[in-house]
């Protein structure tokens, strides 16, 4: 019989492994099961373009559904799996049937974790929200009138996202955060402010280490009317017309668990994307995977590494076993503005900046040891891919050239 | 419809019928043409969907924005004819259109 590869989840990760394995010549059968009603699409316009309204459906989507079928791709979307038999290596669906494989992926993503209040458990908010899914943006857009006040709780790159779309379209914009500075866990203060500048210019009102103390719902427990707060232990209220939470990413690992494979922050996966299981392999934003760059394990949510982590688990499954071995780089677009993020600025030393940190373009390197360890590049295209060269090769740096804008970037490296 | 031809580093071929009003770059994706990898997913934030686009066609193309010259100047295997394949946007005057493609899109 054909050989058979059954790939759950139809996100980005799942999307690029079916795609991957037939570049790389897979002629097996292969098999990719969704649970949404929507073929791969690209989840960070969701918070930009899409939102905005500038973006279609079909412009979200991956590839259009007659690729999948010219490529002899399997694609079913509104199937979602319920649990894996690893002894008869089934897994079964949701409408009670089973599917043998040869090979299983998990690329089963993540959720929005959910405000954690109490009193909201039997409440059905209609205007609460969190951005993760077409069907959430699409849910939330008829809300982004002018005039409308949003709360946004969670000041991180969603959050922000958002934000920025939201006061670019009319709406009174409040966003809370709980630590003292907004994306505190993946940058240096120096790039926190010169973003809540940014945003506070553009008319977003920010509550800084700020604790949500509970939502106000209308009798029929259907909308939230307000929020209250304390703001470094002040009480406030805010009144809102749609609240907005974006305070991370569960890992689904339910999957996985219940089958007996280890899971620690994400499924654990080897190198290769490889659970213990030999049969089953797991990658993106679900996986928690050794990393070369950081010399110990990691769980990335990011777009980048879900299409790598994809093309690793391809090369595994074709047998050409290639390591995973890219450094983790994010991207974000706030009016207009790109910030390109490369490595993980955590245990840095120093921060250099370089061009102006009053304009909206500068970068700011993260230094341990003398060598760029990560960088956050804002409006200078250029300098990201010479950043990512920099924290890709460890070379020792001279600081003062570092930090002047007039010294080439790429001939920093000492 | 417009053809355009993808050539791997390795001399490899690919036609392909793009749609007009479509990126380069998605007429590779929807094609499965190997080589373009477009982490970022066209907006020219990766350098990841980098092809040379042969002199004579390059100046029928409008000239690159400055977000794409600034990440096609540090990307891989830069040539004087390097583009960023998300940021041209298909026409029927791109009609016989071909694209190389660099050894790889992410490392030396």
């Amino acid at each position: 019989m054909e050989e058979r590869i059954i790939i759950v989840g139809a996100g980005q990760a799942g999307g690029e492994l079916a795609s991957s394995l037939r570049k790389q010549g897979y002629k097996g059968r292969v098999l990719l099961l969704g649970d949404e009603a929507h073929p791969p699409y690209q989840r960070p316009p969701l918070s930009k373009g899409f939102l905005q309204g500038k973006l279609s459906l079909t412009e979200l989507y991956l590839k259009p559904l007659a690729t999948y079928e010219r490529f002899d791709i399997e694609l079913k979307t509104g199937t979602r799996v319920e649990a894996i038999d690893r002894a008869t290596k089934e897994v079964s669906l949701g409408d009670g049937s089973r599917l043998a494989y040869d090979k299983l992926v998990l690329a089963t993503g993540g959720r929005a974790r959910p405000l954690n209040l109490p009193g909201l458990e039997d409440a059905r908010l209609e205007n609460l929200f969190s951005v993760r899914s077409i069907s959430d943006v699409e849910a939330m857009r008829g809300r982004f009138v002018p005039g409308n006040r949003l709360v946004i709780i969670g000041g991180g790159y969603v959050g922000l996202e958002v934000a920025a779309v939201a006061v670019q379209l009319g709406l009174h914009v409040t966003l809370l955060e709980a630590a003292p500075r907004l994306l505190s866990r993946v940058t240096g203060p120096e790039v926190s402010s010169f973003i809540e500048r940014f945003h506070r210019e553009r008319g977003v009102e920010f509550r800084l280490s700020c604790e949500v103390r509970g939502l106000e719902l209308d009798e029929a427990r259907r909308q939230v009317r307000g929020v209250s707060l304390a703001c470094q232990g002040a009480p406030e209220r805010l009144e809102a017309d749609l609240v907005l939470v974006g305070i991370g990413l569960i890992p689904n690992t339910e999957l996985a668990s219940a089958a007996g494979l280890a899971v620690d922050n994400g499924i654990v996966v080897d190198e290769y994307a490889c659970t213990a299981d030999p049969n089953i392999l797991a990658i993106g934003d679900c996986a928690n995977q050794p990393s070369a760059y950081t010399g110990g394990r990691i769980r990335l949510e990011s777009v980048p590494n879900a299409v790598e982590h994809a093309r690793v688990a391809a090369a595994t499954l074709v047998g050409k076993m290639e390591p995973y071995a890219a450094i983790p780089w994010f991207w974000s677009d706030q009016y207009g503005v790109k910030l390109q993020m490369v490595g993980l600025s955590t245990g840095y030393e120093q921060c250099v900046t370089r061009g102006s940190v009053d304009g909206k373009e500068f970068s700011a390197f993260y230094l341990k040891d003398r060598r760029v360890i990560a960088a956050d590049v804002i409006g200078r295209p250029a300098e990201f891919m010479a950043a990512r060269r920099l924290v890709s090769s460890r070379a020792e740096v001279d600081v003062t050239r570092l930090g002047d804008a007039a010294v080439p970037l790429n001939s920093i490296a000492a | 419809m417009t053809k355009i031809k993808f050539i791997e580093a390795d001399g490899k071929e690919h036609q392909v019928e793009a749609q007009e009003g479509q990126s380069v770059m998605q007429a590779a994706m929807d094609n499965l043409v190997p080589g373009i990898v477009a982490e970022c997913g066209g907006f020219a934030s990766c350098a990841t969907c980098h092809g040379y686009v042969d002199e004579a066609w390059l100046k029928k193309l409008p000239p690159p924005d400055s977000a794409e010259e600034g990440m096609i100047s540090c990307a891989y295997h830069v040539q004087p004819n390097s583009r960023l394949t998300c940021q041209i946007k298909v026409t029927p005057a791109l009609d016989g259109l071909v694209v190389r493609l660099p050894v790889s899109q992410t490392s030396e």
